[in-house]
Formats: structure tokens, C-alpha cells, sequence
């Protein structure tokens, strides 16, 4: 019996192994990405064939069917998430290490995000084509990553505090959408700002807003996560 | 090791815990028995630090609860009816990944070692999923010890398990009761805890109905002692 424990190991630590344990997880099931995806490609496909637009048009609705599409998947990854942790009770097992619980919270966060990132990476090229329009533009990317750091940051949060109820999967929108909304319609309007070749200052104040919510979700979700885990 | 003092837990308009009285020396191995619903899970959750007392004190290893709770957290190994696992990494990535959570250094000889005492050291590439429900329950229990915990809580932990891995879980905690860990189980089984426990405590309706060590329990058995226990 020669461990040697410390009462308080490193709050880098402690996210990095969160964050390895759920890739490698992820990684060896593809539980997660492939559900993202595979819904990301149907929202796509759907919307292709129904809208039924012209090129321009098309070019005027990307970013809003962009967002929506990766809002819905993304939900959809973040209910998933949590509720493996849950399920199988190693939310517990997380909760029960001596470790600052914001650390639990930014390992999760950093997880989801890269899930999303990586559905998005994927997603990315066949929305271009499908839409016939160029969506590898740095400062589009640039959005893409802004949004998706804000929904990942107030979503884990979220799915934290809704697994743990008998409606989680119905819970988790409910709570979601209202809240990451502004975060929601920042991306729309500067990713749109970009696809339309908008003056740079036009695009500039939904660029900041998004950079304001992402600060402000992640010191939220930092300040209250111990609370909403614990019973 | 562990003090609590009129220890209530409400869920709502529900009290579950009326005031619970309860006090174990360091080296015990004290027995939670109840029916259900009588708290007992409530309890053990609340000494783990994954509920909040609503009122009262808990104290462990010298630590409060809830103020000094990562300390506290730090000295317990926690075994539930669920593994706390994933089942998607394999044994050894498991213990691998709390040992990194609990911060232990040269975690590669300790892994090691604690899956040789559970007995799982040739399986320890092997990913969980492909485990039997008793061997998840063994693989639970290393992952509780790796840290060297003072304290253990187990809570049914033989919820599941079949007479072999039973006897495989009793021959583990006798193990750690000889290591001179402090003790507190809940179970159903009292043929099963008999033998283990040094202490029996019953909880019924929310309060410490009775609590007997086991060499006062040689006069009597503990089925009758449990059922007097309940009826009073």
C-alpha cells in the first residue's frame, strides 16, 4: 500500500484526465460523433431538398441552416454526454474525487467541444458542396469556433443539471435553447456577415457579443456547477 | 474516524433522516442494516459527500462536511450496486484515469498491485464491457482503494452478484478489514454481514434504532436482534 494520494492533485490534471478518459471512450465506441453526425448529414439533406432554392437565396439562409443544423446536433451530443456519466453512475465516481468540481465541469466542456468541432469539421465540406457555396472562410471558421465554445460552455452546464431528472432528453432543449439563443443569433448573423461579403463592421458587433457570452457562460457555468451537481 | 451529530436530510416536504446519532472508531467494521427506505443509501451518499446534510454535523478523519469535503474526498474509497466505471476503457485505463483524478504518483505499481488483490491482473487490458457483473464489481473495488483510503463505504454492494462472486467480494473486505481500513456497509443480507462486521447499526425510520457489536450479538442472533430492532 504505497500510493501516494495528494488531498488536492492538480485542477490541470484533473481536466486532462477527464478529457483523455471520454476521448479514448468516445474513440474506441463512436457513440457519440456518430449519432451527431449521421443527425447533422439528415438536417442538411432535409433542408436541401425542401427549400429547393435558388443559388442566391441558398447563400442568404447557409448560416442559419448552418447553426441550426449544429445546434441541433450538438444538443443532441451534450444529452448523450451526461447521460452516459449518469447512466452508468460514473457521474458519481467523478463527483467523489478530491478535485475542485469546476475542474469536472471544464473537463466535460472541453470533451463536448471537441465532439462538436469534430462533427463540424466533418460537416463543413459536405455543406459546401450540397449548397454550393465556400464555407472555409477564416473568419466564418473563426464564428463556427466562437458559437461553438458558447453553446458547448452553457450546454455542459445544462445537461449537468438536467440528467438528473426523468425528462432529460425533453428537459435538456427546453432549458437550452432560451438560454444559448443570444449566443445562437450572434453566430447566425455574423457567419451570414461572412458567407455575404458584409463590411467588416457590420460583422465586427456579433463577433464581440459572441466573445462577451462566451466569457460570460464559461465564469457562470465555473461559478455554479458545484452547486448543481450536489444534491 | 467518523462523527455525526443529529444528522437530518429533507428532500422537500420528505425528511428522510430525523437526526442520526453515529459514531465509528478507526479499524470498525460497522454493519448499516434496514429496511428500505430507511435511509441508509441517503445516509452513506451524505458521508460520501454527494448530498448535503440539511442540518447536523459530519465529521471524517478529522475533516467537516460540507466545507471540507475535498479532504474528506481525498480518504474514502466509495463502492455502490452501480461499478462507477466505463465500460468502454479497459481495467487497467480505468484505473488509470482515477488514479490520475486522485493525483497519485507512480500510479503504474500501484495499479498493479491493487489488480493482483482483486484478482483481475490477467484481464487488465480487457475492455470493462466484456466483464461479468461480479468482476465490475471487483474492478469497483480497486478503483475505491487505489488511493488508500482510511475510510470505505459500500453501499449493497452485493446487489447482483452470484454465490461465487459473493464469496469473491466476502474474501476482498475481510482483506481490507485485516489492512485495518474503517468500515461502514450498507446490505439486505444479514446472513452475508454476520461474519464481517464488527458492529451492526439498524436504521428505521430515519433515526439509529439499535446498534449491537457483534460479540453482544453472541447471546442472541442477528435476525432476531434486526427484528426487535424494527418493531421498538
Amino acid at each position: 500500500m504505497d500510493a501516494h494520494p495528494t488531498p488536492s492533485p492538480s485542477f490541470l490534471q484533473a481536466i486532462f484526465a477527464i478529457v483523455w478518459k471520454d476521448l479514448r471512450a468516445e474513440f474506441r465506441s463512436f457513440e457519440l460523433v456518430s449519432s451527431m453526425l449521421v443527425f447533422s448529414l439528415l438536417v442538411i439533406l432535409i433542408f436541401n431538398f425542401a427549400l429547393e432554392l435558388d443559388i442566391k437565396t441558398r447563400q442568404s439562409v447557409t448560416a442559419g441552416v448552418l447553426w441550426t443544423t449544429f445546434a441541433f446536433a450538438g444538443t443532441l451530443g451534450l444529452n448523450r454526454s451526461m447521460a452516459i456519466e449518469k447512466d452508468r453512475g460514473s457521474l458519481d465516481g467523478l463527483l467523489l474525487a478530491p478535485v475542485d468540481r469546476s475542474a469536472i465541469y471544464f473537463g466535460k466542456f472541453i470533451s463536448n467541444l471537441a465532439f462538436m468541432l469534430l462533427v463540424e469539421i466533418i460537416v463543413l465540406p459536405i455543406y459546401s458542396i450540397l449548397y454550393n457555396t465556400n464555407l472555409f472562410q477564416p473568419g466564418l471558421l473563426l464564428v463556427i469556433l466562437l458559437g461553438s465554445i458558447g453553446y458547448t460552455a452553457v450546454g455542459t452546464l445544462l445537461s449537468a443539471m438536467s440528467v438528473q431528472t426523468r425528462t432529460r432528453d425533453v428537459l435538456l432543449p427546453i432549458l437550452l435553447f432560451p438560454v444559448a439563443f443570444s449566443v445562437l443569433l450572434a453566430a447566425v448573423k455574423a457567419s451570414g456577415g461572412f458567407l455575404n461579403n458584409s463590411e467588416l463592421t457590420e460583422i465586427l458587433l456579433p463577433i464581440n457579443l459572441l466573445i462577451a457570452y462566451d466569457v460570460i457562460f464559461i465564469a457562470v457555468s465555473f461559478m455554479v456547477f458545484d452547486t448543481i451537481v450536489e444534491e | 474516524m467518523i462523527i455525526v451529530k443529529k444528522l437530518v436530510k429533507r428532500f422537500g416536504l420528505k425528511t428522510v433522516l430525523r437526526g442520526v446519532d453515529f459514531e465509528v472508531q478507526p479499524g470498525e467494521f460497522v454493519a448499516l442494516l434496514g429496511p428500505n427506505g430507511a435511509g441508509k443509501t441517503t445516509f452513506l451518499r451524505i458521508l460520501a459527500s454527494l448530498s448535503r446534510p440539511s442540518l447536523g454535523e459530519v465529521n471524517i478523519a478529522g475533516y467537516r462536511l460540507p466545507n471540507q469535503a475535498a479532504q474528506v474526498r481525498a480518504r474514502l474509497g466509495v463502492v455502490s450496486h452501480l461499478p462507477l466505471l466505463y465500460t468502454d476503457l479497459s481495467a487497467e485505463e480505468n484505473l488509470r484515469f482515477y488514479a490520475r483524478l486522485y493525483g497519485i504518483t507512480n500510479y503504474q505499481l500501484r495499479i498493479t498491485d491493487v489488480l493482483e488483490l482483486i484478482g483481475l491482473e490477467t484481464r487488465r487490458r480487457d475492455l470493462v464491457r466484456t466483464f461479468s457483473r461480479g468482476m465490475q464489481q471487483r474492478l469497483a473495488i480497486g478503483r475505491a482503494i487505489l488511493h488508500d483510503p482510511d475510510v470505505m463505504l459500500f453501499d449493497e454492494p452485493y446487489t447482483g452478484l452470484d454465490q461465487d462472486a459473493s464469496s469473491l467480494l466476502d474474501d476482498i473486505l475481510n482483506t481490507l478489514a485485516r489492512q485495518g481500513r474503517t468500515v461502514v456497509m450498507t446490505s439486505h443480507d444479514l446472513a452475508r454481514v454476520e461474519d464481517l462486521a464488527t458492529r451492526f447499526d439498524i436504521l428505521s425510520r430515519g433515526v439509529i434504532a439499535a446498534t449491537a457489536t457483534q460479540r453482544q450479538l453472541k447471546r442472541t442472533d442477528l435476525l432476531t436482534f434486526y427484528k426487535q430492532a424494527l418493531v421498538a
